[in-house]
């Protein structure tokens, strides 16, 4: 018994050493990329790895704000991010609001939008479409294509489902219509649900970086992502892709303490709200994990 | 038909509710669909739909003589297979390493640790990896202040699959986590007690009790993740795609990506993408329907 409880207590230690490491090797590379963007190119030259700045220096950052490309590349993804996350919410909203009512062809368009979870026509064919709906080189372009998630819908049109239906009874015998009753009645009531599929949305818009390169061409509207791949990794494997004047630094790869500036500053909204996204994600999972 | 029609003016606002959402699919989810008719043609951009030539299934005949599609649906399997058998454990031993842990605090603090690369984009996510991979990166100035030679990490194409799917642990593994942890939560601990008591080791206890406890989330989502073993992950790959390493990375997807819109072969390159769709189609509902087989609710 009593080698057993020691070879528990080794397990045990072991079991928290094994996990201090892994958790170290998700936070270590942002400590590192914080040190050495406020540090001066010299010192990172001379050492590997910094975990601390030695002499603090914010002249990345006074680069990369003066940077042109880099501040209009900012607006771009925070106006997709504000602009999507609402015309996301609302469309998505509205019309799962509109399916909990028994309403002529219900089930039709539900079946249909579950289908489109498990099919999708692909890149080309939806590219031929935004082509033609005259939206490439457009800002909407990053946000239309994309803007109800099949499977966002479904959740919230469950939601919407568990409010008690005399609530909304009782506005429309009052004599408010569909579009008021929606409006101060069901969403009202789901606040909170609607803070987390914002938050889901907000972060989908933050992160996208393949649709720019898909449908803008000019490079001026890219946003952030788009430009921080320029910046960091096509530099470092393809130079003739990677040459866009507009990116270089005298011709020359921006130096890493100014790629580090870079990932920080497009990581920084995600670290700041990151308490609320683990909280609101995690019951996102465990409500998308419950059957509809 | 005047039933239908008072039925329809007193749902009107519903309607008008429904519209612009309804709209949305119809044009950005169901025209695509109807727009792959393009692969039964020889689509030419400057003519359009209507009038571009009929070939019927010449370019689906052609892929499957195509060696190179061939070798792109080999590397796309390739790298499935080790994401669900090598990244796809790695969630559950997590899970249970941290299952493990008595001090509720130290548990927290992981957690929030672990999941933080969950929320970052692919961009910045291969972004710090290139960082740290790269000629004169971190891991390489380490081997050479040892005097070892530096290793291509970014280019050598014999490593593409092993870093992509140590990427996606990076990212994932920790997030991968909740829905087991959720399980492991709802275990009776009246099982444990009697475990202890017939005198279980804690490794007996893991056997016994821990692991039938999350046996069905397991192959539930074991099976589905079988039905989109077609995709790969577009973003990240094609992040990490170069000139150098493509032959070893370049899937699907990104193949469809660089024929299609790169080269112009429009009608080819989306017969190809038809093709993973529908296998994909046919695979997600039957793992769907085996997974419900096994006793565990599926997806839909």
């Amino acid at each position: 018994m009593n080698t057993r409880n020691v070879a528990e207590k080794i397990w045990d230690c072991f079991n928290i050493a094994a996990l201090a490491v892994i958790a170290s090797l998700m936070l270590l590379p942002f400590v590192h990329i914080f040190a050495v963007s406020f540090s001066s190119l010299e010192d990172v030259l001379q050492k590997d790895f910094i975990l601390w700045p030695s002499h603090w220096t914010a002249d990345s950052y006074r680069v990369i704000f003066q940077s042109r490309p880099f501040i209009s590349s900012l607006g771009v993804t925070v106006t997709i991010t504000v602009l999507g996350t609402l015309v996301s919410l609302i469309l998505t909203t509205s019309m799962a609001y509109a399916l909990t009512r028994n309403i002529l062809g219900q089930r039709v368009i539900l079946l249909m939008i579950i289908f489109t979870i498990l099919f999708n026509a692909g890149m080309i064919p939806v590219y031929l479409v935004v082509k033609s709906t005259g939206l490439i080189n457009s800002l909407w372009s990053l946000i239309i294509p994309g803007a109800i998630s099949s499977f966002n819908l479904i959740v919230i049109r469950q939601f919407f489902l568990n409010i008690p239906g005399e609530l909304s009874e009782a506005a429309l015998i009052d004599g408010a219509n569909e579009i008021r009753t929606f409006c101060s009645i069901i969403l009202p009531l789901s606040k909170p649900a609607l803070a987390t599929f914002a938050l889901f949305y907000a972060v989908g818009y933050w992160n996208k970086y393949f649709e720019g390169i898909l449908y803008l061409n000019d490079a001026r509207k890219w946003p952030v992502q788009v430009v921080l791949r320029q910046m960091v990794i096509m530099n470092e494997t393809t130079s003739t892709l990677g040459s866009d004047v507009l990116l270089q630094f005298e011709n020359q790869p921006p130096p890493v303490t100014i790629q580090m500036a870079a990932i920080l500053v497009a990581t920084l909204p995600i670290l700041i709200l990151y308490p609320f996204l683990q909280k609101h994600f995690a019951k996102g999972v465990m409500i998308g994990s419950v059957k509809g | 038909m005047a039933g239908i029609f008072n039925r329809m003016k007193r749902e009107r606002f519903i309607y008008l509710l429904l519209l612009p959402g309804l709209l949305y699919f119809i044009i950005y989810r169901y025209l695509p669909m109807a727009g792959l008719v393009i692969s039964f043609q020889d689509y030419n951009p400057f003519v359009g739909i209507w009038k571009s030539e009929w070939v019927g299934f010449k370019h689906f005949a052609r892929m499957f003589e195509d060696s190179e599609v061939i070798h792109v649906l080999i590397n796309t399997l390739q790298i499935s297979v080790l994401q669900i058998f090598v990244a796809f454990p790695f969630s559950i031993i997590l899970a249970l390493m941290l299952n493990a842990l008595r001090n509720e605090t130290y548990k927290k603090l992981i957690q929030s640790m672990v999941y933080l690369p969950h929320f970052l984009s692919w961009v910045v996510v291969v972004g710090i990896f290139v960082v740290f991979m790269r000629g004169e990166g971190l891991i390489n100035s380490i081997l050479a202040q040892f005097g070892l030679s530096g290793i291509p990490f970014l280019t050598e194409p014999a490593l593409f699959k092993p870093i992509i799917v140590l990427q996606t642990i990076w990212k994932e593994a920790g997030w991968g986590t909740i829905i087991f942890l959720a399980a492991l939560s709802g275990v009776n601990p009246a099982l444990y007690e009697a475990a202890v008591i017939d005198g279980a080791s804690r490794f007996r206890q893991l056997w016994h009790v821990t692991l039938p406890a999350i046996r069905g989330v397991i192959v539930t989502l074991f099976i589905l993740r079988l039905g989109s073993v077609l995709d790969t992950g577009f973003e990240h790959i094609f992040l990490m795609l170069n000139p150098f390493n493509m032959e070893s990375g370049n899937v699907l997807d990104t193949y469809v990506y660089y024929k299609g819109i790169q080269q112009g072969n429009i009608s080819f390159a989306t017969s190809v993408g038809m093709f993973k769709g529908v296998i994909g189609l046919i695979l997600v509902v039957s793992a769907g329907k085996l997974a419900k087989r096994f006793g565990e609710d599926g997806l839909y």
